[in-house]
């Protein structure tokens, strides 16, 4: 067993101990548990980001294996527990908070009342701007990192990360939408991922993007 | 002259967020808009006039995630 300690040392060896202590002290809500949200969780677990909670309704299936973080063993298992496994085999140490159930209405404030990170990672675009709008309109101290427009073989390139109003940042290529004919694909999606995870640990460190 | 999405558009002045959306081709369920730093509520876009000297951000989500 590799012991809280051994891990932390590790992390040392990368980071100054500054940066280490803030994203040990910081937490990311995770809206979404997805080819982004599966991915961004396990990206921010690695970087040691003290506490996740994480937020899905949905059961692991087959047709996610091609993007998302999760394996054949997982199929069948809600999102968040399947998760919280893969993340406790990477650290152990990390808090995982878990909420199994759908974002909509009443549960929007029971949710996220107090959580000054979240990232958006659903998939479907109405839901997007649910979340974006309710966080923007009623929790003034919280900002967001969202995804939009990644499926398909697109130039990579196109995929960056937008701070497109005060308290929002965009990460994708803003119009490639998932469609019959043009789905998800693990190297876009995960691109994506990446450029979302890096922006919530630039804001943990007190950066911004323009 | 009021700007949106960091172009300069004319004729714009006296229409509501609503209408703008509307004739800019955007689905207003999908979008999030943003009037000089403040976050438009969903309810106002109805009411809220677009005036001379706006800056106006609209995000428009598409799906995949």
């Amino acid at each position: 067993m590799v012991t809280k300690k051994q891990l932390e040392q590790a992390m040392d060896q990368r980071f100054s101990k500054e940066v280490y202590e803030k994203f040990k002290q910081a937490k990311v809500c995770i809206a979404g548990l997805g080819g982004l949200g599966s991915n961004i969780a396990v990206m921010l677990a690695r970087s040691g980001i003290g506490t996740l909670k994480l937020i899905d309704f949905d059961m692991v299936d087959i047709t996610n294996l091609n993007r998302q973080a999760y394996r054949i063993e997982h199929i069948g298992m809600p999102k968040t527990r399947a998760l919280r496994e893969i993340i406790g085999e990477i650290n152990p140490y990390i808090k995982v908070e878990t909420i199994q159930a759908k974002v909509m209405g009443e549960n929007l404030e029971k949710f996220f009342a107090g959580e000054t990170l979240v990232c958006e990672a659903f998939d479907n675009p109405e839901y997007k701007a649910m979340l974006v709008n309710y966080l923007l309109e009623r929790q003034p101290k919280t900002i967001v990192v969202s995804g939009s427009g990644m499926a398909g073989v697109g130039s990579s390139n196109q995929i960056c990360t937008r701070q497109k109003m005060k308290r929002l940042y965009v990460c994708g290529d803003g119009e490639s939408d998932a469609y019959a004919g043009m789905g998800l694909l693990s190297p876009r999606v995960s691109i994506c991922a990446g450029h979302q995870a890096n922006m919530l640990l630039r804001l943990i460190l007190g950066e911004t993007e323009s | 002259m009021v700007r949106i999405n960091g172009i300069n558009m004319e004729r714009i002045e006296g229409k509501t967020i609503a209408e703008y959306l509307e004739q800019a081709g955007f689905d207003s369920s999908r979008v999030a808009v943003e009037r000089n730093g403040a976050i438009v509520p969903k309810k106002s876009y109805e009411e809220v006039i677009i005036t001379e000297a706006d800056t106006i951000e609209v995000v428009s989500f598409v799906g995949g995630g």
